[in-house]
């Protein structure tokens, strides 16, 4: 390997360093108007009339639209197609986008936003998942789902759950509570829109040019060739920038009335309303371990609070209840699921989709299990490990996996097991595993997840390729792929990406899917360019074919830039393609969609930190975490992901919250909603382990989410540690801890955390057969 | 409570030093340096993240130190030597902290990158041998949500280890 | 000039407050007056320090007499806020920082859809409707510093120059929380001590920087070896204006500085702060967590006494 592998500068770094990378909001094409968006001001009401005519008065306001002007509902989910760009029936948060103004100035437009008069009937609102669950006083939030405010449910059992618990020594259940945090891009939302000659083309800050693509056609009543989405520079989106928003189809549909490019750029206080962040959930765990410290069983039921919208939350509420098994041997297991709509701003994918809060819960409960058996939780946990290249009982496929060297790695350097034990320090440990992408497609269709196309011409390579850079480096690993495949530098290789008019379909930055769905499309491309230019050269020297090096920039006896002049003789225009298209692995039964992936990462992580009992104040000394990431394309990207992914699970843990007060966010802004300082973040020592997996590009798997899961559960084991209390929620604030201390000093249960699990009435479980032992071996052999 | 904005706004005429060059413009008095840099110099590698003085994204150095261009106002900063990102290459040479921060991967969105490279610049200048304290310290009004921080602080101590 | 525009002018010196205020439309002004023409110097002598209120809280926390003689007010500054802000924020400005609520600190949207509040275009406290005040919590770090250093502030103003003690400065009162005339500007603060007062400020806030105090602690000491002649001791965040721990002072005055004496002194400094459900946090945990602040910043006195550094 020539590139890959190698800690090599990201391609876009000198545009980064330089501030020459040009981010949505700091296009201004000529003629530009501003838009800004009127707001509800209530959690929950029905409109009644919406008077625009005094804002339109106001002289620098050339358009002016509400909810009729874009009737047409839409959503990420095909199944929930609940949102508007503008709403002119009910709005469902504080947040709800109402009215848009274009106008030559932004403060026109905000003028012009706080002169249009909206009077509402005011409804109820609900604001947590105990009310969501109960008869609404007034009106249900949606209109479908149900009973009351209940979206969705889930209900699932695989193997014999009651003989497991039948056949256990032990059995024991918790409660845990993970709350809501939003992702805080350091870069607001922004888009761009124009309308020239009868075509709409956005430039927007998004994860996915291909759901805005979908999403604009369907809403602005367009041919999806009429629509063009490009997206921008990316300055963070960690889940938060996936689905298609309000304000992109809102400019779109003003360039298209006014002629004139249209930007919005959402304030910072809008972005905590766009959210999409981690929901808050609920949690009940029941497991029995036989004597040996084998689980023979699980149960687990999980409630969302989704917020007002359905967003990705199907497959949230399922991701819940789908990841426990590739971590854990779990022969028989038992899956509740539930979201709930409140008036909150809706939730939906970040960094770990609806894996960290289960993960949190998984890994605690673990732990208090292995304190009921006398055991070392890491013990206890070694011994449920699953192993490669199995079937877990949800049908889900592991191949590699590195669970166990990443464990050894951890355990080993932050010497865990021969920690000083003493009231006020301590450590904690705790795995996790991801998924490479989601094996199925957010809506029904055949086609290859990711495409690239190859172009060789004048000895100048350009890969064309869907996937947008969000800053995690994908750009710079496509050209690594085609570099090493073409002998070249990955500076060589020109990029054009996320352009939906000169790009093929990827779906985008989510579900750590780019290196491994992208990857390996731009691997078959660049293994068939590779070819016609050993051909071409193999014709032209006589060489054989096979003894035909290609490195350095030269190809055999030839130059690379002759070899591709023999090519393009020998073939004409020399362009080629791969596509991506992940194995179909899913279980036979219904809400199989979510949880397989071709590939699975895995991470394990130690937390040393010194807790102050009287304050309850938590410092965190040092972290260790060890990825398994198949293959380290980047090491330096790699290293990257995963020490980003701690500080978001430490912030998670330790600091960030999304709550409400009278159906307001608390603290929509950057100083209350606390993000993690330079002088927050303890050292992370990070261990890349490499398992080479056998269908990621080169042995690649993620690294960009599963590292963050790990860091609340470890955190709270070592909060427990030093003080020998348990914070069953995160954020663990500082009172929690105190007041968790007091508890344990009247001599009542030690821990801050839900009391009990709502009763929630879950339908009866579908009831699914576990593969068969040997499933894929035998398959592999028909 | 109507937002007065129709009324006409007063504009004056600023003379400011950024980046080394004299530049002459008519502005309407309340508009922030962020957004003159940005709007009226089209120099946009100044980002912004929330407007109010919370993230440290804008940050800009006002004669020589990081100061937050959302929070000031040009016509304060007549005849003080405003230095943005723009101004940290000379030529086409890259400042030795853009250097390390490349080549570290210190930059992933890139959109916090700029206002910690004018911060970390500040503090080489006057502490050519920062211990890791000392950089954390002269940084912690910069917010980065990608990194972690631990690839700007190996960066920040190559590019003064090279600039020594 | 001030008196000409009245209520729709405002002075600015570094902006920290102000424009985010203004941007959020808590502040509704016509004119701005710059303060940049005023000098901003920092005068040392042995027992005094005379610091213009232009001076930069980096230039204040940074200067070496002040860190070695006013330690505590050196540490206040220094711990304001994040680094940038320090660059531009004054010591002046950090004295008349407006008071602070997470009510009233939103944006003009959200305090629309919350309900106005009774410090800005509403006719009620969010935080305590029955009440018929505002609870916004003075959130200045160096002014109970300055207090506690025995502070003197000089205020011009149409009707001529005077000298305020920092005590008289502040007003129990989250709207007019400054005894300073609309149409006075700060000019400077005199710090003023004995040769063996020591100082130290605790801050307690969630992150490392760019945050406001949630509680904090600035105790001034004269000591006579052992024992303390003289003592100051206030408290930040734990009410409208910086709060006095007098019953603190009365009781350490005379008194050797051992741990029961600290953790007494603590105790009763502790009990009139009243935070209130309008910062970081729950109340009830700042509340319990102000003595040890308070505990923490006499032991930094004490420390510095047994020559164990500031």
């Amino acid at each position: 390997m020539k590139v890959v592998g190698k800690p090599l500068a990201k391609v876009d770094a000198a545009a980064k360093v330089t501030g020459r990378a040009i981010y949505a909001d700091d296009m201004l094409p000529a003629r530009t108007l501003h838009c800004r968006i009127l707001r509800s001001p209530h959690p929950h009401a029905r409109i009644v009339s919406i008077d625009t005519s005094a804002a339109r008065r106001i002289p620098g306001v050339v358009a002016v639209i509400t909810g009729s002007d874009l009737p047409v509902k839409f959503g990420i989910l095909p199944v929930t197609q609940d949102e508007r760009a503008l709403e002119h029936e009910k709005v469902r948060y504080v947040g709800d986008p109402i009215a848009a103004v274009a106008a030559t100035e932004e403060e026109i437009a905000a003028a012009a936003c706080d002169a249009i008069a909206v009077e509402y009937e005011v409804l109820e609102p609900v604001m947590s998942i105990e009310a969501a669950l109960a008869i609404p006083k007034d009106e249900r939030i949606q209109d479908y789902g149900g009973p009351n405010n209940i979206h969705k449910f889930v209900s699932l059992e695989f193997g014999d759950v009651d003989g497991g618990f039948a056949r256990a020594d032990n059995v024991r259940e918790d409660v845990f509570f993970f709350q809501g945090n939003t992702h805080l891009p350091m870069e607001q939302h922004s888009a761009v829109a124009t309308y020239i000659d009868g075509r709409v083309t956005l430039w927007s800050s998004t994860q996915v040019v291909h759901y805005v693509h979908r999403a604009l056609a369907k809403v602005l009543e367009l041919p999806m060739n009429r629509i063009r989405v490009i997206g921008a520079a990316h300055g963070g989106g960690f889940g938060g920038k996936t689905d298609p928003f309000a304000h992109e189809i809102i400019v779109a549909k003003l360039a298209m009335l006014t002629g004139r490019p249209v930007k919005c750029t959402l304030t910072r206080e809008e972005v905590f309303y766009a959210h999409r962040g981690r929901h808050p959930v609920l949690m009940w765990i029941k497991t029995g371990v036989t004597a040996d410290g084998r689980i023979s069983a699980m149960h687990f039921r999980s409630a969302l609070d989704g917020g007002a919208y359905g967003s990705y939350g199907v497959a949230s509420t399922f991701y819940t209840g789908a990841l426990q098994t590739v971590t854990y041997d779990i022969p028989a297991y038992r899956f509740e699921g539930c979201r709930v709509f409140t008036n909150k701003p809706p939730c939906g994918p970040k960094r770990g989709h609806g894996t960290p809060q289960p993960r949190f819960a998984l890994e605690l409960h673990l732990e208090k299990l292995a304190h009921d058996l006398g055991l070392d939780p890491v013990e206890l946990k070694r011994r449920n490990f699953v192993k490669p290249n199995t079937r877990t009982v949800n049908w889900l496929r592991v191949t590699s996996c590195g669970l166990e060297e990443c464990t050894d790695r951890v355990i080993k350097a932050s010497a865990f097991h021969q920690r000083k034990r003493f009231f006020g320090r301590g450590m904690g440990f705790a795995i996790s595993s991801y998924l490479s992408g989601a094996g199925t497609a957010i809506y029904w269709n055949d086609m290859p997840h990711s495409e690239v196309q190859i172009k060789v011409d004048r000895g100048g390579v350009t890969a064309f390729c869907g996937a947008m850079d969000i800053g995690q480096g994908s750009d710079s690993v496509l050209a690594t792929i085609v570099a090493e495949e073409l002998g070249l530098q990955p500076a060589d290789i020109r990029l054009v990406t996320a352009d939906t008019d000169t790009t093929p379909i990827d779906l985008g930055s989510y579900s750590s899917r780019v290196t491994f769905m992208a990857g390996n499309a731009a691997l078959e491309a660049a293994r068939k360019m590779r070819a016609l230019l050993v051909e071409a050269v193999a014709a032209k020297t006589g060489a054989e074919a096979s003894a035909i090096d290609v490195s350095e920039a030269r190809v055999g006896d030839c130059s690379f830039e002759e070899a591709s002049v023999l090519a393009e003789a020998r073939f004409g225009t020399l362009t080629t393609a791969g596509s991506y298209t992940p194995p179909k692995i899913a279980g036979p039964y219904k809400g199989s969609g979510v949880g397989p992936s071709p590939a699975y990462s895995y991470s394990a992580c130690v937390v040393d930190l010194d807790a102050d009992a009287r304050t309850g104040l938590i410092h965190v000394n040092k972290i260790w975490i060890a990825h398994d990431v198949g293959r380290a394309i980047n090491p330096l990207l790699v290293e990257g992901q995963v020490e980003g992914s701690v500080y978001m699970g430490l912030g998670e843990a330790l600091m960030e919250e999304q709550v409400f007060r009278k159906g307001l966010h608390k603290w929509p802004s950057m100083l209350e909603y606390k993000s993690p300082t330079f002088l927050d973040m303890p050292e992370v020592e990070t261990f890349i382990v490499e398992t080479n997996d056998p269908e990621g590009p080169y042995g690649a798997k993620e690294a960009g989410q599963g590292p963050l899961l790990p860091v609340p559960p470890a955190l709270c084991s070592a909060v427990y540690d030093a003080l020998g209390v348990w914070i069953d929620e995160i954020p663990v604030s500082p009172e929690k801890v105190t007041e968790a201390l007091r508890r344990k000093e009247k001599g009542e249960p030690p821990r801050y955390g839900p009391p009990r699990f709502p009763s929630i009435p879950y339908p009866e479980a579908i009831k699914v057969q576990p593969p068969p032992k040997d499933f894929d071996a035998a398959a592999a052999t028909i | 409570m109507k937002n007065e904005i129709t009324r006409d706004v007063e504009r004056v005429v600023l003379a400011l030093d950024v980046n080394g060059e004299a530049r002459q413009l008519l502005v309407a008095v309340h508009k922030t340096l962020l957004e003159v840099l940005r709007e009226d110099l089209q120099l946009t590698g100044t980002k912004h993240g929330c407007e109010l003085g919370e993230c440290g994204t804008c940050t800009v150095l006002i004669d020589g130190r990081p100061e937050l261009s959302c929070l000031s106002l040009p016509i304060q900063l007549q005849g003080r030597a405003i230095t943005t990102v723009e101004g940290m290459a000379s030529g086409s040479e890259l400042h030795p902290l853009q250097t390390a921060f490349a080549e570290l991967g210190a930059a992933q969105c890139g959109y916090c990158t700029p206002g910690i490279l004018l911060s970390a610049r500040a503090l080489l200048e006057e502490n050519a041998r920062p211990s890791r304290d000392e950089i954390r310290e002269a940084l912690a009004g910069n917010l980065c949500r990608c990194t972690g921080y631990t690839k700007i602080l190996q960066a920040i101590e190559l590019a003064a280890e090279r600039m020594r | 000039m001030a008196e000409e525009h009245g209520a729709r002018a405002m002075f600015v010196a570094g902006g920290t407050d102000l424009f985010p205020k203004l941007k959020r439309r808590q502040f509704e002004v016509e004119t701005l007056i710059g303060l940049d023409f005023l000098p901003r110097v920092i005068r040392n002598g042995s027992t005094e320090c005379a610091i213009d209120a232009g001076v930069t809280l980096a230039t204040a926390a940074h200067d070496s007499h002040l860190q070695a003689g006013f330690t505590g007010y050196a540490q206040a500054a220094g711990l304001v806020s994040s680094p940038p802000l320090r660059n531009a924020g004054t010591i002046g400005g950090n004295l008349c920082v407006d008071t602070r609520c997470n009510y009233y600190d939103m944006t003009y949207e959200w305090r629309k859809a919350a309900g106005f509040c009774i410090k800005k275009d509403g006719d009620i406290c969010l935080v305590a409707p029955s009440s018929p005040r505002c609870w916004a919590v003075s959130s200045s770090d160096t002014a109970p510093m300055a207090i506690a250093l025995d502070g003197v502030v000089g205020l011009a103003g149409p009707e001529g120059d005077r000298e305020l003690p920092v005590s008289a400065l502040y007003r129990d009162d989250g709207i007019e929380y400054m005894a300073k005339r609309p149409a006075e500007v700060l000019t400077g603060l005199r710090l003023r001590k004995s040769a063996n007062t020591r100082s130290a400020y605790v801050k307690l806030r969630r992150r490392g920087s760019i945050d406001f105090p949630i509680a904090g602690a600035a105790v001034a000491m004269e000591l006579d070896g052992e024992s303390v002649i003289g003592c100051r001791i206030v408290l930040s965040a734990v009410a409208s204006y910086p709060l006095e721990a007098a019953a603190a002072e009365k009781f350490l005055k005379g008194k050797r500085l051992d741990q029961e004496t600290i953790r007494e002194a603590a105790e009763l400094a502790a009990k009139p702060a009243k935070p209130l459900d309008n910062a970081d946090l729950s109340h009830f945990w700042r509340k319990r967590m102000v003595r040890v602040v308070v505990e923490q910043a006499i032991q930094r006195v004490s420390d510095q006494r047994a020559g164990f550094g500031g």
